[in-house]
């Protein structure tokens, strides 16, 4: 089934609150994935119970002294200074920088370099209270640890291909973004009509067509100021727009007490339902599209 | 002994670099002999990640016995230390003077990282 994930670049302007409110409103069994990892939060509007909490745990190497010559070839592989070689004493490593490649495994001459384990974070599944139809995936990074993507890729591993996936992505275009929207059928690009929104806006839009991924967008907080370039730039770009949601002091309100917008008013149960109906429709006729593509190729 | 100084220019004139790991140039001087030689730091001064670790390496690697800078990070700390090489922090002032402030005894010899580490 289809993965969606939604992202932004620019922070605020909106994914979890779009996230959230668009598993609330699918009258399906559907998965909310939150992959941003260093600080989830669409727990707070979906009040899951936990059912399974699993470690995360990366690759560090672990250099046998007895076997090492101090060559130094681990450290020449190591693309990420993670490995220091001290004459005399012995290989240092740093598991702070190591991104569990394993090249420095590949380069030891001496096989003195075996893997060991570091525990990163957990991921945890559970099924919301609000609604027993939306099944929650969860990935929390411990504090103090630097690189999320390892974190990412195992809480995507939970993904079911049974039911759509709504993927809420951290901000930004950097290594955590690119594995958060990495294979999603759709990025939802949520943005807002505001000189930094768009400037980011554009970021996410270009990292997501650099890496293949078909891009749409919903613009957030629509009339909170006179800025029609947002617009301009998706029209021009054949980005279609999904949604277009007003500023709203309800949903304002609802959000900063943690509640669904869409639990309580038939306005935003009205945006959010032509949403999903463009949404499907828009991936049914990408479907379609690479359907047609590949009948022609064959 | 030699000492190897974090630097903003290859000669002995040129301002001391707080930075460790961060330095343009890393001058190797010998306290006996008056000579030193500048090394090129460029490729750790860009690297993304681990620079401290890299320069920790360069200056072990060239036989240095002290460090001579502004500060120093977890990182190049827990190399340096286990190479027994030792470092002298507060550096000021150009290469020159930070040499004749480490001789007067002047520079305090730092036994642990005297900033945090940063990504």
């Amino acid at each position: 089934m289809y993965k969606i994930a939604i992202a932004s670049g620019k922070g605020g302007t909106g994914k979890t609150s779009v996230a959230v409110n668009l598993v609330n409103r699918y009258q399906k069994q559907i998965q909310y994935v939150d992959v941003d990892v260093e600080e989830p939060n669409g727990h707070i509007y979906l009040k899951p119970h936990w059912h399974v909490k699993k470690s995360a745990l990366v690759d560090v190497p672990e250099i046998d002294d007895h076997w090492c010559t101090l060559c130094g070839k681990c450290k020449d592989a190591c693309q990420f200074n993670a490995l220091a070689v001290i004459p005399d004493k012995g290989v240092m490593v740093f598991p702070e920088l190591c991104h569990g490649c394993g090249a420095c495994l590949l380069a030891c001459p001496q096989k003195a370099i075996s893997d060991t384990s570091r525990l990163i974070g957990k991921v945890c599944l559970g099924v919301s209270d609000v609604k027993n139809s939306i099944k929650i995936v969860q990935g929390v990074i411990n504090e103090g640890e630097a690189k999320s993507p390892p974190l990412i890729k195992a809480t995507k591993k939970e993904i079911s291909d049974d039911t759509i996936a709504i993927i809420d992505a951290p901000p930004g275009t950097s290594c955590p973004v690119v594995d958060s929207v990495k294979g999603a059928d759709l990025v939802v690009l949520v943005t807002e009509p505001t000189p930094m929104g768009l400037n980011d806006l554009k970021l996410a839009a270009t990292m997501s067509i650099k890496m293949g991924l078909p891009i749409a967008a919903i613009i957030n907080k629509t009339d909170i100021t006179d800025f029609p370039d947002t617009e301009h730039y998706l029209k021009e770009g054949g980005i279609p727009i999904l949604m277009k949601l007003p500023f709203n002091r309800n949903l304002a309100e609802a959000s900063a007490a943690g509640e669904l917008i869409t639990a309580s008013s038939k306005l935003f149960q009205g945006y959010f339902d032509q949403c999903w109906e463009n949404l499907l429709g828009l991936l049914e006729q990408q479907k379609g599209v690479i359907g047609h593509e590949t009948n022609s190729r064959s | 002994m030699k000492l190897a100084v974090s630097a903003k220019g290859p000669k002995l004139e040129d301002p001391v670099d707080p930075r460790f790991g961060r330095a343009k140039w890393i001058i190797v001087y010998d306290d006996e002999t008056g000579n030193f030689e500048p090394l090129d730091n460029a490729v750790n001064y860009n690297a993304a990640e681990g620079a401290g670790i890299k320069v920790a390496e360069l200056v072990l690697n060239n036989h240095c016995q002290a460090v001579i800078t502004g500060y120093l990070g977890p990182k190049a700390f827990r190399v340096l230390s286990a190479a027994d090489i030792r470092g002298y922090v507060n550096a000021k002032g150009s290469v020159k003077e930070a040499i004749e402030a480490f001789k007067n005894e002047q520079l305090p010899e730092t036994s642990e990282p005297t900033v945090k580490g940063h990504w």
